[in-house]
């Protein structure tokens, strides 16, 4: 129809005839035709090659030594980020504080963890025996002695792994927490001083638990990377799971399946641990007008119009 | 008379090279209500603050009901205080300020019993009845369990009053409390504000709402540029003022 007929003019409708039409995205359609396509083709060939050997995947992927390692990876990432996380809060308020040897105390640490290679922190902590060979608590500059360990005795792979990530990690956790708590309206802590609070109850019961908002994000992430990066400590022959898949791939020369063993369980773990995540964005969100959680899913088809339907369909 | 309440010597006061306070004389007698004015940067809500320490006095003497703010007289030399020790004599004075600072991670009700609970150590159930007596008594018993976000800004700084009370002070500062508010959300903060008044609480109030000091106030100091230019019974101060700087700031407000 020729627009210069205007048939609004002509004969106006009635507001309740008229119908709103949304943009139509073909250039959307078009773009997921394709990438569905090409998915398809990626995955049909990776089934078909026979490099992959889906029956050794199989084979290993519930195997105990799998589930040994799985194990050691799931407690070291849940200690490594208990341990960031409580250091790194310390190392934040110290950063934090008027006082001039805990500011530098803790930028120093920042600067010294933060600054050295996770790799080389890790070989170091599994090697800390070549640097003392006894650790000793006793008077210095006499011979007088109330303990002694021997330093292999007392830092297993196990520990040194624990300590080298927590150590990293508190000198990371210990920015995004000092991030958070700066976010936080100084008039929060005027007005919980005024109340007669101290300094560390105001900490706790108001400030952390506002900074949490921006913390929580970001730590997320942190928590998802430590899981992958616990993979690191196979250099020190930790009993992680990628140290037992290097252990099997280096004996029967499968690496491409086992490799794919490693990937697959890396990828359900990091998939289950986004689920706690959402649940403290929601709690911390308290008192913050904010809409709900939305699931990744739900997002991406409401995005494609006609899959689902949209918010305002519903209602009306 | 008994000592006053609140007793200003001398009070200086900078910010790095800026003299924001040049020796403050001021003298709040017990159950009175004193009403700070002054054009902004007069130094008015900076002298507030210093009462309950969120700023530190430079020079000068300060004391709150007999007791010096912020530091130890030992002979001759003033030793500031510890933390806590400030904490302990903030808990008798209470402050509401301009942006409200409600706690937004805690209930309305929340916001009045933390600190009885957490600082003054009194049990829950007591804190909570308490609490809800004084929702109600500014009239906000059925918002006890809003949020901070879901209450309109005059409701927050009543909760602010409220909280502040909670914690029974001798003293009450008030740091612009209505200059944040829309126009119509204005009264309701000040009739809470009456209703203290005729309770008989000692109150400092940095306003810009003339006729409230007039009404309400039982002295006016009228600052500038960090001193005290006219300070009397609010009718004189604010109706008769003596001072032509007095005099040209009212003609620019009312």
């Amino acid at each position: 129809m020729p627009v210069t007929e205007r048939p609004a003019a002509a004969a106006p409708a009635r507001p309740d005839d008229l119908v709103a039409v949304p943009v139509r995205h073909w250039g959307q359609w078009t773009a997921a035709v394709v990438a569905v396509l090409g998915l398809i083709g990626l995955v049909g060939s990776l089934a078909k090659n026979p490099n992959l050997k889906w029956d050794v995947v199989g084979h290993y992927l519930f195997a105990d030594l799998i589930f040994d390692g799985l194990f050691t990876t799931l407690w070291l990432t849940v200690a490594a980020m208990a341990v960031g996380l409580v250091l790194g809060t310390l190392v934040a308020v110290m950063r934090l504080s008027a006082n001039p040897v805990l500011y530098g105390l803790s930028t120093g640490f920042v600067w010294l963890f933060r600054g050295t290679p996770l790799l080389v922190q890790i070989l170091f902590w599994g090697y800390a025996a070549a640097l003392y060979k006894h650790l000793m608590i006793g008077i210095p500059f006499t011979t007088v002695t109330f303990v002694e360990f021997d330093t292999n005795d007392l830092l297993p792979a196990s520990v040194a792994a624990l300590l080298a990530l927590g150590l990293n990690e508190a000198a990371y956790a210990s920015e995004i927490v000092r991030a958070g708590i700066q976010s936080v309206d100084p008039g929060q802590s005027e007005a919980a001083h005024s109340l007669g609070m101290k300094p560390a109850l105001t900490m706790r019961r108001i400030v952390l638990p506002q900074a949490m908002r921006v913390i929580i994000p970001p730590m997320g992430n942190e928590t998802i990377n430590m899981l992958k990066t616990t993979a690191y400590v196979s250099v020190i022959a930790a009993h992680d799971l990628m140290s037992n898949i290097q252990d099997v791939y280096n004996q029967n020369y499968q690496i491409i399946p086992l490799l794919v063993v490693a990937a697959l369980w890396y990828l359900a773990l990091v998939t289950v641990l986004s689920v706690p995540q959402a649940w403290l964005e929601r709690r911390y969100g308290r008192g913050t007008a904010r809409a709900g959680h939305v699931s990744p899913l739900r997002r991406m088809l409401t995005g494609l119009p006609g899959l689902l339907p949209t918010t305002r369909e519903r209602k009306g | 008379m008994a000592r006053p309440m609140v007793h200003a010597e001398g009070v200086r006061k900078h910010f790095g090279r800026l003299e924001v306070l040049k020796g403050i004389d001021l003298t709040v007698e017990r159950g009175q209500v004193c009403c700070l004015l002054g054009p902004s940067g007069s130094g008015k809500s900076t002298f507030l603050r210093c009462i309950n320490h969120l700023e530190k006095v430079d020079g000068g003497r300060l004391t709150v009901d007999g007791d010096l703010v912020g530091y130890r007289q030992s002979g001759n030399r003033l030793h500031e205080l510890r933390e806590a020790e400030v904490a302990e004599r903030r808990r008798e004075i209470g402050m509401v300020f301009q942006r409200f600072n409600l706690f937004p991670h805690m209930t309305a009700l929340e916001n009045v019993t933390e600190a009885p609970v957490r600082v003054a150590g009194v049990n829950r159930t007591d804190a909570r009845q308490d609490a809800l007596r004084l929702l109600e008594r500014v009239g906000l018993a059925d918002r006890a369990d809003h949020y901070p976000a879901q209450l309109s800004g005059g409701q927050q700084q009543r909760v602010a009053i409220a909280r502040a009370l909670a914690m029974k002070p001798k003293l009450m500062l008030f740091d612009e409390p209505t200059s944040a508010l829309d126009p119509e959300l204005v009264g309701d903060v000040l009739d809470v504000m009456r209703d203290l008044a005729a309770d008989g609480m000692t109150m400092v109030v940095v306003t810009h709402e003339i006729g409230f000091a007039r009404e309400v106030g039982d002295t006016a100091v009228f600052m500038d540029e960090g001193v005290v230019v006219e300070a009397g019974h609010p009718r004189t101060v604010l109706v008769a003022p003596e001072q032509e700087r007095t005099k040209a700031f009212l003609s620019k407000v009312l």
